[in-house]
């Protein structure tokens, strides 16, 4: 991996009383790279530092080929002066300002005239669809347009690089895939790198060109979704990253996936575009296919990979659609599972996980 | 807690209780006070308090001493005041035993509301002009006040200092613009104590008390005004024939050469 | 388990109340309820009084033979320059004890409250030792500018603004340590340096408290008699302020007294109406 002169490049160390965060890592320029980790493992305070809010311990930070904080050379820019735009996980709109004036507030604060910078927010409200909210006060809004309106807020002030904290899980299910899909078209468009923390995987999947895996404080994993969850690092990793994830067509109780293949899923009426998730615990490898099962979802798949893991096995698995699966050692060594094996996946229709917009989440 | 706090709220209502006021106007006044206080001294010991005009502080706190002395288990207690505010204080139903003003009026004002009868004029006083010790404007007589360079306090106007003040510039034929109208004869004289003011128009007796905290210059006799202090027992007072022993005090010669000897002259 | 209480009695119209009101509301306590009727008396029973002694066939008369008009007019203006001032001076020292950190501060804090509870009287004693006539600033400006601030409408000013700031530095400083200074975080993000920051979020968000404090302020600086009959003196149109102006009527002409009371709570009840529960919640915006 090339260091390349622009992008974000971080190599630091922030100590905040007992707790120490260490990392090292590159954001390229178009590039959302997703940090993934629980609560405590020092995502916030990864932003913080980035965004100029917290000054680290040690090492620096670099921006676009210039340095934001040297801990070293004793150098280090105010939050006001970095190009960074930040969406925060309560959005912290301005609540005595209305939605066109939050939005031109990034504008105004660094130096334009006030028709300039409400001639901005106008562009990005109209841009992010939100022009006649122009005029409304933050306590009026819902969930998805706030987190619209702070992502307005943070664009107008033409950042360099983008800063996500946890942007979806203020809103509930329903609003959240439709918000997601939303914000993955605005990230693709926007050129600088952006640094999206989150503790769901599927928000991390979803957006993230790349991912992060933070515990303690350190970062234990990174590579692209797909890699880590094939190979996961440690425990924490498999099980918050090793999901499948389906987008597909749905039409009542039976959905076609994008990929080829398709399920058969609990009916609650749903149509049009959905993503299926299913757990690889969830997935049952027989050697031969099952009959006289109450399992909607069987299909044939060759085995690609084995991983151990703590107290199970993952298997990388080929098939329409692909996935993988967890299943136990003994497991393993009763079936005689290699690679390039020949099985039966199965999966009951009520283990399949349906995300719909507009509709609560029934699982 | 709840127990505790009932108790606040019982000594709370206890307290309020004990210090409502005592005094009612007495009906239709006019009797003449019975066998006056030299005869059977230790018949009653108890406390009264005394309301007087705040240029008799001095005197006053002498004489209650003194008084104290001669009559062992009574005790005077004493609250100083500009005249026309203890005035209004005794007929809203202050609990006051004697009462000593500044000035006839404000005596009458008392006795008209039936709080005090047949009053005695037991001393008179003569204005003076209190200057700080280095006498700033350098005020030698009574027309350097209508200077409008000077700096003068004064009384307000209602108060029997100020009736004073306001009378020995009608005989002088002149127009003082004071700075300040003070509550009393005391807060005028403090002002010139700290230097804040050039002047203050005060009594004789102030400037005697003040001692080298301020120069008096001398107002001319024929311009000068005085007023007399009129003393009486309050009518409702629970200790009548203490009251009228005190009262009879400041009438004695012992009480008349204690004022007479901070500058007030004879009625 | 533990053993169920015996149930008491609950009305249809308690139950109806009840259940559309949310759990909370339910009739006061016994033990609440008598000592907040005593309070409730306590603070509206002379004010009736004042209502029923009022001479409200004579109040013109009453007013204009007492300088009313000149001491309200003066009152006025005064208690507002106080609280322009205070909000001025005030609100920065109170982000100061507020937001910064330094040795002595707690010190600061306790020599800027002092005003609250040391006696007006004193207070005016002390602002005569340093800028009356002969006190160690004052004696600067008389001999260098001939200036001297006693029985000056500016000592009238000067008196009020003592006593009645601390109000509004304490009621600011409890705002901004309890506002949520994500905003701030927010607006540094969003490229807006400290006085920016300031100006746009901090204080349109503690706007209630600002209204509050400068509500207390106010009120308190027309109140105020011992610490500016003292250093400013009373003279009428120059420096006899309403308070003093009823205690000497009240010596003279308890009547007018009274008018002159009766003006001053008018004036209290129109401020507090047109400034409303909006501005005296407290605490701040969001």
């Amino acid at each position: 991996m090339t260091h390349t002169g622009s992008g974000l490049i971080v190599d630091a160390e922030v100590r905040r009383g007992s707790f120490t965060l260490a990392v090292s890592l590159t954001a390229a320029p178009g590039q959302v790279l997703g940090v993934l980790g629980p609560n405590g493992a020092g995502k916030s305070t990864l932003l913080s530092a980035v965004a100029g809010l917290t000054p680290v311990s040690a090492g620096r930070i670099t921006l676009g080929g210039q340095v934001m904080d040297d801990a070293d050379a004793g150098t280090f820019v105010e939050a006001a002066g970095r190009p960074v735009g930040f969406v925060f996980q309560n959005y912290r709109l301005f609540p005595h300002l209305t939605v066109a004036e939050n939005v031109a507030f990034s504008p105004r604060a660094r130096g334009q005239g006030r028709r300039e910078a409400r001639a901005a927010a106008h562009h990005w409200l109209a841009r992010l669809k939100l022009a006649d909210l122009a005029d409304r006060k933050p306590a009026e809004l819902s969930g998805g347009q706030a987190q619209r309106v702070a992502l307005a807020r943070a664009l107008a002030g033409q950042p360099a690089l983008l800063l996500l904290d946890e942007p979806l899980s203020a809103l509930d299910a329903g609003t959240r895939l439709d918000v997601q899909a939303e914000l993955k078209r605005h990230l693709a468009d926007f050129t600088g790198p952006c640094l999206l923390v989150t503790h769901d995987p599927i928000e991390a999947l979803v957006l993230a060109d790349q991912l992060i895996v933070m515990e303690g404080g350190r970062i234990v994993q990174e590579g692209t979704p797909a890699q880590i969850a094939r190979q996961p690092a440690t425990d924490y990793v498999a099980k918050l990253v090793g999901l499948n994830l389906y987008p597909g067509r749905a039409d009542g109780s039976q959905v076609m996936l994008s990929k080829g293949g398709s399920f058969i899923v609990a009916d609650h009426g749903q149509h049009g575009d959905v993503l299926v998730a299913v757990r690889p615990s969830a997935i049952v490898v027989s050697t031969e296919r099952p009959q006289h099962a109450s399992a909607r979802n069987t299909w044939p798949a060759k085995i690609t990979g084995l991983t151990l893991l703590a107290d199970r096995v993952r298997l990388d698995l080929d098939g329409q659609p692909s996935a993988l699966a967890d299943v136990t050692p003994a497991a393993v060594a009763e079936l005689s599972l290699d690679p390039g094996s020949q099985v039966w996946l199965t999966v009951k229709a009520t283990d399949l996980e349906i995300y719909t917009p507009g509709e609560k989440q029934a699982s | 807690m709840r127990r505790s706090g009932l108790i606040m709220v019982a000594l709370a209502a206890a307290a309020m209780a004990g210090c409502s006021s005592t005094t009612s106007p007495a009906p239709a006044g006019g009797s003449s006070p019975s066998s006056p206080a030299a005869s059977s001294p230790a018949s009653a010991t108890g406390t009264i308090t005394v309301f007087a005009a705040s240029s008799l502080k001095e005197t006053f706190t002498k004489l209650g001493s003194q008084f104290e002395a001669a009559h062992p288990g009574d005790t005077v207690k004493f609250s100083f005041g500009a005249s026309s505010t203890l005035a209004t204080q005794i007929t809203s139903g202050a609990p006051a035993d004697v009462f000593a003003s500044a000035a006839p009026k404000n005596m009458d004002t008392v006795v008209t509301a039936g709080d005090a009868s047949s009053p005695q004029d037991f001393a008179k006083n003569t204005a003076e002009i209190a200057v700080p010790p280095s006498n700033p404007a350098n005020v030698t007589s009574v027309n350097d006040l209508a200077k409008s360079s000077v700096k003068t306090a004064l009384c307000q106007p209602k108060v029997p200092c100020g009736v004073v003040a306001a009378a020995v510039f009608k005989n002088a034929g002149i127009t003082v613009k004071p700075v300040t109208l003070q509550p009393d004869v005391k807060s005028v004289l403090s002002q010139v104590e700290l230097g804040n003011v050039d002047a203050g128009v005060v009594y004789v007796t102030d400037v005697m008390a003040a001692g080298s905290k301020v120069k008096g210059v001398m107002i001319p006799a024929n311009v000068n005004a005085s007023t007399t202090y009129p003393i009486a027992a309050i009518s409702g007072s629970k200790e009548m024939s203490i009251a009228q022993a005190f009262v009879a005090y400041v009438l004695s010669p012992a009480g008349q050469s204690v004022l007479s000897a901070a500058g007030f002259e004879k009625p | 388990m533990s053993p169920v209480a015996a149930p008491s009695r609950l009305s249809s119209a308690e139950r109806a109340r009840r259940a559309s009101r949310g759990g909370a509301s339910r009739s006061v306590p016994a033990p609440l309820l008598v000592p907040a009727l005593i309070a409730v008396a306590f603070l509206v029973l002379p004010l009736v009084g004042l209502l029923i002694r009022a001479p409200w066939g004579r109040l013109g008369a009453a007013l204009s033979g007492a300088d009313a008009t000149q001491a309200l007019t003066l009152s006025l203006w005064t208690a507002t320059v106080a609280t322009a001032i205070s909000l001025v001076i005030g609100v920065p020292l109170a982000w100061v004890l507020a937001r910064s950190r330094f040795p002595g501060q707690r010190l600061l804090r306790a020599l800027v409250t002092l005003p609250l509870v040391l006696p007006p009287v004193v207070g005016g004693v002390a602002l005569l030792l340093a800028f009356g006539r002969t006190g160690f600033v004052g004696r600067l400006l008389d001999s260098w500018f001939g200036l001297t601030i006693p029985f000056t409408p500016i000592a009238v000013v000067m008196a009020e603004t003592f006593v009645a700031m601390p109000f509004l530095i304490i009621t600011v400083e409890g705002a901004l340590r309890s506002a949520d200074q994500g905003f701030e975080e927010a607006a540094a993000t969003l490229g807006a340096k400290r006085m920016t920051v300031f100006r746009r979020v901090t204080v349109p968000m503690i706007a209630p408290s600002l209204g509050a404090g400068g509500v207390l302020c106010w009120a308190r600086a027309l109140g105020e008699f011992g610490a500016t009959i003292t250093f400013a003196g009373s003279f009428p149109g120059q420096t006899e302020t309403m308070p003093i102006a009823v205690y000497y009527a009240l010596e003279n002409d308890p009547d007018a007294a009274i008018a002159l009371s009766l003006v001053l709570l008018l004036v209290s009840i129109v401020v507090l109406v047109s400034l409303r529960d909006h501005w005296l919640r407290g605490g701040t915006v969001a």
